[in-house]
């Protein structure tokens, strides 16, 4: 065998073609996939007016104000600190309520930010009451 | 084993794969476009980190775009705030599934999005995706 190698011939292998054509849809199909929406699902309240009498007790009230400070129980906290004490209002109380209120100002990002927290810390019941 | 000097390699452009070629090509271009189809407003979408991804299949899905202006488009059209919950309720009427992927800038003023979401509620759209980026 050590005679020189022949020169391949120069041609696209065509048997090979279809195979890359189907990991080519392979990887758009994936690409594809991994692009949807990702974000925090929430449900809303039903419709109408309808308050649910519910013991105070069960109510934790998480406000926002305009500049993204909370007021969680009547008590000014850091927005990181709301996983945490929720979760702990969760475990003592596996019926709370998570009330979110915010001002008609408040950003967007800033009621995120609180929502995220909440949703980081498994809480169930999300009430989105709106703005005040 | 022979060795024997090639021939010239015929010059020429072969014609069987040409048709994978085009398959190919069209398979980029669809997945391009379909990749590049969002419409609506510009957004700057809010980070989080415990967001998930949508379980809804993307037929179900309805993006409401609000941008920081505080306008807001469904399905391409500028809307009303109170002109919502027309658009939303045949849909919702039609899809059991309907989601709602709330598509809101970051700096948006949560007057807007409230009352978005009061007029969701009205058409018993409850099922809402709040869009953000991972930080």
């Amino acid at each position: 065998m050590l005679g020189k190698k022949k020169r391949p011939p120069a041609e696209i292998p065509s048997s090979s073609m279809s195979d890359i054509a189907f990991l080519l849809l392979v990887f758009f199909l994936l690409v594809s996939n991994v692009d949807t929406d990702k974000g925090l699902g929430v449900v809303l309240p039903p419709p109408g007016d309808s308050e649910i009498k519910l013991n105070p007790k069960n109510i934790t009230m998480v406000l926002v104000n305009a500049s993204g400070d909370v007021l969680f129980n009547n008590e000014i906290i850091a927005v990181e600190q709301i996983t945490e004490r929720a979760r702990q209002l969760e475990a003592s109380n596996p019926n709370m309520v998570f009330s979110v209120q915010t001002d008609r100002k408040t950003k967007y990002q800033d009621y995120i930010d609180v929502v995220d927290q909440l949703t980081a810390a498994n809480v169930k019941k999300l009430a989105l009451i709106g703005t005040q | 084993m022979s060795i024997k000097k090639k021939s010239k390699p015929k010059s020429g452009i072969p014609t069987s794969s040409m048709s994978d070629i085009i398959f190919m090509l069209l398979i980029f271009f669809m997945a391009a476009t379909s990749l590049k189809t969002v419409e609506g407003l510009k957004v700057k979408l809010p980070r989080a980190r415990s967001i998930a991804k949508l379980d809804t299949p993307k037929q179900s899905v309805l993006f409401v775009f609000i941008d920081r202006t505080g306008r807001i488009s469904i399905q391409d059209k500028l809307l009303n705030v109170e002109d919502v919950s027309e658009v939303i309720y045949p849909l919702r009427r039609n899809d059991n599934m309907l989601t709602i992927s709330m598509r809101s800038d970051q700096e948006t003023q949560m007057g807007v999005v409230s009352d978005v979401q009061n007029e969701l509620r009205d058409a018993s759209a409850l099922k809402v995706n709040y869009s953000a980026k991972p930080k």
